[in-house]
């Protein structure tokens, strides 16, 4: 199972260093996106406590659902997702696989995306790495699997673009809200870890279920 | 993975409705080891929806099928000896053709997966163009390439949607020749088909399909064409 997931995530990367599409199109949508707020929301080089945060996450957010659209949209062009479900790794194995290429791709993004929205809104977000990494991770983790899931379930959905971030956006609003409060406490200017610590474990609760409802449906519905 | 294997693949009564479309209705064959059975008929016979339930993509909606004492439950270990060509590719163009024949074989357990990778690119005549990526590739080279990656774990059950598909002549005698040797070798190649002359003198056993049902078997079919348009129709489009 580990060989397999293995061989999804560096087969995912690969064709994505040589198209470059993902990489493009999500840092192009999430730079433009952060600048606008920039640009309306930070008066004489300031903006409104906890702004940053929410304009950080809302850019994951969206580029995190062109991501998964377009990833998937690979593999239905030349029906690749069949094949996945054709080899003789357990199914559960082919999510994980997808699901841990999609977080390392959304992990470049936010990579050039935090040090940004902590320049543009002066917010002090990388006074706490360690923290802001494991908020961060576990947030993108939380929106990734239900991602996913989606995304491989609608795959051949004549209207999938559409469908998929009405269906994602409603589940994942729980992993927004406490990536969003998470990442305001560590941004304090009096860091407080235990406020920063429940968020953090209230992502990873939602992690544990979302990966944990994805293991156990992804099976059934991608064999019809 | 448990390693599990059988002589023949069974259906009984399968049928297969898309909503109120019905793709596949009460279909019953046998194939055993070392046949080469032929699915013939039009455009929508449901050849392709068939070849799906086959290869566990599919389930039907009602009906059963065997292969041997395995059922679709089987699950991965059945997957381990099934070989799928269908219609699209299943190629990752970005990637080479080495890297995805590799990457197929190491789904597919094999401890060498470079090694084989490299095998497959020789017998599909392809070795020197193995690090080209497989956008760059002819449809026929592509067929070729992707003939080897369904073939590349030695499949008990290979599954074949229109084989014959954008290869010249040279790669269709190689392609009949391939089948010949896997039927030899004990495999059981199930494929559609709508090239009739090519069909001809390859096939064991021929079912003969029509809006889904089965309305004619042949064992040992000869002049297939002749026969396709008594039973099928002459209206049908074929090659």
């Amino acid at each position: 199972m580990m060989r397999a997931i293995w061989l999804i995530v560096r087969k995912d990367v690969t064709v994505e260093v040589r198209s470059r599409e993902l990489a493009y199109t999500t840092l192009f949508f999430a730079v433009s996106c952060v600048l606008v707020f920039a640009f309306s929301l930070v008066q004489e080089g300031r903006a409104a406590e906890g702004v940053g945060a929410g304009v950080l996450w809302m850019a994951i957010m969206f580029a995190g659902n062109l991501a998964l659209g377009r990833t998937f949209e690979r593999e239905r062009q030349s029906e690749t997702l069949r094949a996945l479900m054709l080899v003789p790794a357990p199914r559960p194995a082919v999510y994980l696989g997808k699901l841990a290429a999609i977080v390392v791709l959304l992990a470049i993004t936010e990579a050039v995306l935090v040090p940004l929205v902590a320049f543009l809104f002066q917010a002090q977000l990388l006074a706490h790495p360690f923290w802001l990494a494991s908020v961060v991770i576990a947030g993108t983790l939380g929106f990734a699997a239900v991602g996913t899931l989606f995304a491989a379930m609608l795959v051949r959905a004549r209207s999938r673009d559409v469908l998929l971030p009405v269906l994602l956006y409603p589940i994942t609003v729980p992993v927004l809200i406490a990536g969003v409060r998470g990442t305001v406490a560590i941004a304090q200017p009096e860091f407080d870890a235990d406020i920063v610590r429940f968020w953090l474990m209230l992502l990873v609760a939602f992690d544990v279920v979302f990966i944990t409802l994805a293991l156990w449906t992804f099976e059934p519905v991608m064999t019809d | 993975m448990t390693s599990v294997d059988f002589d023949e693949v069974s259906a009984e009564d399968v049928s297969r409705h898309f909503g109120r479309r019905r793709a596949v209705s009460r279909m019953s064959f046998l194939a055993s080891r070392g046949m080469i059975l032929g699915l013939l008929g039009p455009n929508g016979a449901g050849k392709s929806t068939l070849l799906a339930m086959l290869a566990t993509l599919l389930r039907p909606s009602s009906g059963v099928i065997r292969y041997g004492a395995l059922r679709v439950s089987d699950g991965a270990a059945l997957r381990a000896r099934i070989g799928v060509l269908g219609h699209d590719l299943f190629l990752y163009p970005e990637l080479t053709a080495r890297e995805n024949l590799s990457f197929f074989a190491g789904l597919y357990g094999i401890a060498d997966s470079e090694g084989q990778a490299r095998a497959a690119l020789e017998r599909a005549g392809l070795d020197t163009r193995g690090n080209d990526p497989v956008s760059s590739f002819s449809r026929g080279m592509r067929q070729r390439v992707a003939l080897e990656r369904a073939l590349i774990h030695d499949p008990r059950l290979a599954l074949l949607d229109e084989p014959f598909t954008g290869l010249d002549d040279a790669s269709t005698e190689a392609l009949l020749g391939r089948l010949r040797r896997l039927r030899d070798g004990g495999a059981i190649v199930i494929l559609a088909t709508h090239d009739l002359d090519l069909a001809e003198g390859l096939l064991d056993h021929a079912l003969f399909l029509r809006d889904g049902r089965i309305v004619e078997t042949m064992a040992a079919p000869d002049r297939l064409r002749s026969t396709y348009r008594s039973v099928i129709g002459l209206s049908s489009q074929t090659r």
